[in-house]
């Protein structure tokens, strides 16, 4: 009984912190059938997030559906493994991801499915720079998290514009993140440039909660005409055998 | 089961032969070739039939995930992801199941509506109603224990609440909730056993059940949509009801145009739409299950909204929350009472009068709002005088759910209700 009434407040609470979220959810450009820009995710993915991120559902040789060669993963990708059919996993162990984070970091294989694409692609847009953090850095759309902006050397440093705008009033309409973020120092890639390598890393991420997906849709095309068929094939022998019923 | 001593010699050799140690003829006449059904079923009678081809979906599906499904918190996760990626065909054998749990209801639902709105639970049905809502409440346990499976935040926390709701009972409350996890907490010991009860102890159940609902029906006759009974004008040489017709081939292919019908949309849900939007598959539930770490809102699947709605209506009253607990078992109950609450002239609603349709539409109008309510946070509609509009809603829904039942008695006698025609009406 005192549980049903602790998780009724949790819930309640939480919902609150939720409610007070205004930043506005930025469309990810991604599309999981344009296998560049899903070339270009994994190598963001391999290269930025698998040092500390595992991928465990996710087998290195699956990259083959987005075109690659069995010899161009092993070649450029395979960092943590040298077997070309294993699983994404990092040598990081889940009790020092705690000490040193706080949190051990989450494994990615579907994390598109439980954040969807819009809040990965906003997130990864929306750290800046803030002193009272242990990091140093917040993000807008997940205040007060674990990890720090990785990518901040290829987006560079950005910080509130006001400290309220961060907050966002109370009830107060929702922003997109441009109104709450400035530019302070530029990275390396133009924003224009960062925007379009987080669109394919969070493309990448997508196909990687789902990689079956456009295989998904083809049977399902080929299944709903040969349904059509039978249909028409059924519906005419119900006919054939009822028009003597009247 | 046979009907004459005698089975008469069908000239097949093997036949012959097994219908002298087996009825298998007469089974197979009794329940299918000469079993006559009302020629006039409507677009509602799909979902009798429906509902077990649902069942043999779930059946074969399960036993496929069960071949690669790891029973052990810390690998259920994992072995879900591995049969939709690494186990040939998985994705597609996981989503047939998944959707599939969501369609039974959907089917359940329907079915269930029709045998409200053409009265089929009447005298001399009313078994095979208390039959069909017995599975309907093995069928919530099957799918209560199978959410708990993929072991994702909203398995684990979803099972936490409902099994914390034993936990409201007074004085044994507490020690039925530790029963029934096999722990203090939902952990590993919890997710055996509802393994254990998922894959075989109610689908056994459920088998057994719907075998005993069908042999009742076939035992009485189907109602149909006028509520007429078609025994009562029997064909005086044959004996053959003059309203009947075999249910094979008459109904068994028209069935399947309904099973092709409904394939086409569970089809599409499976290869286009899994998720349905977050209603079959949760996006919290690609989360491993994390003891620590509860999430923000906690909402069963939709088909168990409406209950839900009614349990976070009911207050607090005497320091003790098991009234929401007993109005949520009440609402389900009672529907065990229909036969004998419902005292009307007639039995389909194309005679009733205008108090049981007006009931009925409010019912039903109560079930879908609940549902809707179920779903979302209790604030989701903002507060008036500092309480939550949603809550006030759920509860006057939760009223009407229930008057449309304890009030049943007078408005269907007093209802104005047309004769019935002696015949069915096509």
């Amino acid at each position: 009984m005192k549980q049903i009434l602790l998780f009724l407040l949790a819930a309640t609470l939480c919902l609150g912190a939720n409610a007070s979220e205004t930043v506005k959810l930025d469309r990810a450009p991604g599309d999981v059938h344009d296998s560049a820009s899903l070339q270009r995710g994994a190598r963001a993915f391999v290269n930025y997030c698998l040092n500390c991120h595992g991928a465990q559902s996710m087998r290195f040789n699956r990259l083959q559906d987005l075109g690659l060669t069995e010899k161009q993963i092993r070649e450029n990708l395979l960092f943590t493994t040298d077997k070309v059919g294993d699983t994404m996993t990092v040598a990081m162990r889940k009790a020092d991801g705690r000490e040193w984070f706080g949190n051990a970091p989450p494994d990615l294989s579907v994390i598109a499915r439980s954040r969807g694409a819009d809040w990965l692609y906003t997130y990864l847009r929306t750290y800046y720079r803030d002193e009272k953090t242990l990091t140093g850095w917040n993000n807008l759309v997940f205040p007060m998290v674990a990890m720090p902006h990785v990518l901040y050397r290829l987006q560079g440093e950005q910080t509130l514009k006001t400290e309220a705008a961060a907050k966002g009033e109370e009830g107060g309409e929702a922003h997109h993140a441009e109104s709450h973020l400035v530019l302070n120092k530029p990275g390396t890639l133009s924003p224009v440039e960062y925007d379009a390598m987080v669109g394919d890393l969070v493309n990448y991420l997508v196909y990687m909660s789902e990689p079956f997906l456009t295989q998904r849709y083809q049977t399902g095309c080929l299944v709903l005409i040969f349904l059509g068929g039978l249909f028409v094939l059924v519906y005419s022998l119900k006919k054939e055998f009822w028009k003597d019923i009247h | 089961m046979s009907k004459s001593p005698a089975q008469p010699q069908s000239g097949n050799a093997i036949l012959d032969w097994i219908d002298a140690r087996f009825p298998l003829t007469a089974l197979w006449k009794q329940h299918i070739s000469e079993y006559y059904a009302p020629k006039n079923f409507n677009f509602w009678y799909y979902f009798g039939s429906l509902a077990m081809f649902v069942l043999v979906i779930q059946i074969v599906s399960g036993i496929f995930l069960t071949m690669n499904y790891k029973p052990d918190a810390q690998h259920a996760f994992q072995s879900v992801e591995y049969i939709m990626r690494d186990v040939y065909g998985g994705w597609l054998i996981r989503y047939i199941h998944s959707t599939g749990a969501s369609m039974f209801f959907v089917v359940i639902y329907l079915h269930m509506f029709r045998g409200l709105i053409y009265g089929s639970y009447r005298q001399p049905r009313e078994l095979i109603w208390l039959f069909g809502m017995i599975i309907y409440l093995a069928l919530m346990g099957e799918a209560f224990f199978g959410y708990l499976l993929p072991w994702g935040q909203m398995s684990y926390w979803g099972a936490q609440v409902i099994v914390n709701l034993f936990g409201a009972i007074p004085i044994v409350g507490e020690d039925l909730a530790v029963w029934i996890r096999g722990d203090y907490v939902v952990s590993d010991a919890t997710l055996n056993r509802f393994f254990a009860f998922h894959v075989i102890a109610i689908p056994l159940v459920l088998v057994m059940l719907v075998a005993a609902h069908i042999i009742a029906l076939h035992e009485v006759g189907s109602n149909n949509p006028d509520g007429v009974e078609i025994k009562k004008k029997k064909d005086p040489k044959t004996g053959i009801p003059l309203d009947g017709i075999p249910f094979h081939p008459y109904y068994t292919i028209k069935d399947l145009v309904g099973v092709v019908v409904f394939l086409a949309v569970f089809s599409f849900i499976i290869f286009f739409v899994p998720d349905m939007g977050g209603y079959f598959l949760e996006a919290n539930n690609f989360i491993p299950a994390d003891p620590m770490k509860t999430p923000p809102h906690i909402a069963p699947v939709w088909y168990f909204t409406p209950y839900y709605a009614m349990l976070r209506a009911v207050p607090a009253l005497l320091g003790t929350q098991v009234w929401g607990v007993l109005v949520m078992g009440g609402a389900v109950m009672i529907f065990f009472l229909l036969p004998w609450l419902d005292r009307g002239a007639v039995k389909s609603i194309r005679y009733r009068g205008t108090l049981y349709k007006g009931w009925l539409a409010a019912f039903v109008v109560s079930f879908l709002v609940l549902g809707v309510l179920g779903t979302q946070p209790t604030d989701f509609l903002g507060q008036v005088n500092k309480m939550d509009v949603a809550v006030i809603l759920a509860r006057v829904f939760t009223v009407v759910y229930f008057a449309f039942f304890v009030l049943m008695p007078w408005y269907t006698k007093a209802d104005r209700t047309l004769p019935e025609p002696d015949r069915v009406t096509g």
